[in-house]
């Protein structure tokens, strides 16, 4: 029953029995609770209003055309100066792709476990350490993506002629990451599946197995799509990881053992070097700062979506 | 209920043949493998601990955590970032207490239910997603640049505050939710305000699960890098902190600096200072578990 204002309802009392001044300060002190309400939409404001402001003038100088040319490099320290924000996509889309390919698997097989198979008193100690998985932060991530998998274990199994900054040794440890992301979004779809629906399968001669694959499973589904959505999001807005572990050389490719730059990972580069402010270098980092903005709010909101969809199905 | 002829006298000896055999089999085989898939990520939690305490023991001494950076490994300490970081977030649980806390009462309790609640609610659910080195990007624009901050601990506790209001605003509103009506209600027909029934009978009870969401958010906002980088605070700190107004570099930004440079020595100075990073957010979290098992059943 948890509905906001409903206890507030009904006959104001304290108007009848409070005097003028006791009703000036309450209105006073809900008036400053919505004005505290309003710095979150003043965030969001002032996100859109940097982001494009600071972009307009990059884009009188070098066209959209030429920015979302699939032909043209990132290439704004050295002449040819060219800004072909594909490069940077396409790092980014690398990192997704593989991080995914290992997280998803992995995320989704520990979710059935948990909601299906786990004992109470095991899923009592597992969970809690997956989600653990999530509070690690980032930058630790990075040292463990650079000198634990490239160089204690990609390097010795793959030979050392891949580089020291590729994309599989950061998609690894963006895909342990991603773990309790997945995993934590589908259980809580996986749980929200009515037991009538499993109890009819296991009465008609099924196994576990078949009631998790094949009626848990696509019950669950759009909660399912939600927690990938998600983790796409996640993938796409992470700095330190790729930043530290998957180099700083844009480079169009899908190919794991590559180095490869990520928007994000350039940003973090101007980010570090002081950009001079007015320069194209320094404009260029709002550019790809609002393509960055737009990709990740179009994959939280697709995701929302699902989750209020599996919300309204059962729960 | 007498048995049937040919039947087993226990259900339990009963045996499945042919397909029905072979489908409980695999049934049973996917338990194991689904464990050893779920064992994975702890498994990777596991390494990634052991890793890091081989690696970086041998370099915590007290020296360690009172020495200034340095160009020289085994003399780089933690004390500028370690400073830097409590100054930051000390600013930014005085900041983001009181309006994540007013937000969620006004949401929960005092806000018209109209179309522009349903805007405030749907832009926080948005905000959170927004990636960490956005915000950096905003806290550069405005609070250094714009406001002329500079790369200040008082613009980096903004750029943190902002990063972490929607999450600490999300789970005070669940606190706030978890308080019966019948208390309100109980409240108000005694003739107290509105604003005193928030005050002496919500506040209370939601405080537990107010200071978890807090306590999670810090812990985060210890941990965040990429927002503190992109507003400046990427630099070589040799003095203490005293005020908000100084330049400042914080604990992880210390571990990537470290983690970043070539040599051996300073791979193990960032794995040391990892154990210390790693020790502050898990006790964080530590805390933050234990207290909402404290008050889950008040």
């Amino acid at each position: 029953m948890a509905v906001g204002n409903q206890g507030l309802d009904g006959p104001d009392l304290s108007r009848m029995y409070n005097s003028p001044t006791k009703r000036m300060r309450e209105k006073a002190i809900i008036g400053s609770l919505g004005i505290a309400a309003l710095i979150s939409l003043l965030t969001t404001a002032s996100i859109v209003i940097v982001l494009v402001s600071e972009s307009i003038p990059f884009f009188r100088e070098v066209s959209l055309t030429e920015f979302f040319n699939p032909f043209a490099e990132w290439q704004p320290l050295f002449t040819p100066v060219q800004f072909g924000v594909w490069e940077l996509i396409a790092g980014t889309m690398n990192v997704v792709l593989w991080s995914l390919v290992i997280a998803v698997p992995i995320g989704l097989g520990s979710a059935i476990y948990l909601s299906e198979y786990a004992h109470p008193r095991t899923r009592s100690i597992l969970k809690p350490l997956l989600e653990a998985l999530a509070s690690v932060p980032t930058v630790v991530y990075a040292y463990f993506a650079l000198t634990f998998v490239t160089l204690d274990v990609l390097r010795p199994l793959l030979g050392d002629q891949i580089s020291v900054f590729n994309s599989l040794g950061a998609s690894v440890v963006m895909a342990v990451m991603l773990i309790p992301t997945i995993a934590s979004i589908s259980e809580d779809a996986m749980a929200a599946v009515p037991r009538e629906l499993r109890e009819g399968a296991y009465g008609l001669g099924s196994t576990r197995l078949e009631v998790a694959s094949r009626v848990v499973f696509p019950a669950a589904l759009s909660g399912i799509i939600a927690s990938i959505l998600l983790a796409i999001a996640r993938v796409v807005g992470e700095t330190m990881i790729v930043a530290v572990a998957a180099g700083s050389t844009p480079n169009l490719t899908l190919n794991p053992l590559e180095t490869v730059q990520t928007m994000t990972g350039f940003m973090l580069q101007v980010g570090l070097g002081d950009a001079a402010r007015g320069s194209v270098e320094y404009r260029s980092l709002f550019a790809v700062g609002l393509t960055l903005f737009l990709m990740t709010m179009i994959f939280n909101v697709t995701a929302n979506w699902f989750v209020r969809r599996f919300r309204e199905v059962y729960v | 209920m007498a048995a049937l002829p040919g039947a087993a006298a226990d259900i339990r000896e009963l045996q499945a043949t042919g397909s029905v055999a072979r489908r409980q089999r695999i049934s049973r085989l996917s338990r194991y493998l689904l464990l050893a898939m779920s064992l994975l990520g702890v498994l990777a939690l596991v390494g990634l601990g052991i890793d890091t305490i081989i690696n970086g023991w041998s370099r915590l001494s007290l020296d360690f955590f009172t020495n200034y950076p340095s160009r020289f490994p085994d003399q780089a300490g933690l004390r500028s970032s370690l400073i830097g970081s409590i100054w930051v977030l000390g600013l930014v649980i005085v900041v983001v207490v009181p309006v994540a806390i007013g937000t969620a009462i006004w949401i929960e309790e005092f806000a018209p239910q109209n179309f522009f609640l349903e805007i405030v609610k749907l832009n926080l659910s948005n905000l959170a997603g927004v990636p960490s080195i956005i915000y950096g990007v905003l806290g550069l624009a405005v609070f250094v640049r714009f406001l002329g901050f500079g790369s200040s601990i008082l613009a980096g506790s903004l750029t943190l505050f902002l990063m972490i209001l929607p999450m600490t605003v999300i789970a005070s509103q669940e606190a706030i939710r978890q308080v019966p009506v019948s208390t309100r209600q109980g409240s108000l027909a005694l003739g107290a305000t509105k604003w005193e029934t928030v005050w002496s009978h919500v506040l209370p009870g939601a405080l537990p699960g107010m200071i978890t969401g807090v306590i999670l958010a810090i812990a985060r906002a210890a941990g965040e890098t990429a927002a503190l980088i992109m507003i400046g605070a990427f630099t070589f700190i040799a003095f203490d902190n005293t005020s908000i107004n100084d330049d400042f570099t914080t604990m992880p930004i210390q571990v990537y600096n470290w983690t970043v440079r070539p040599q051996e020595g300073f791979r193990q100075n960032a794995a040391a200072g990892i154990i210390v990073l790693m020790t502050v957010v898990l006790s964080f979290n530590f805390a933050a578990a234990i207290l909402r098992e404290r008050f889950r059943n008040d």
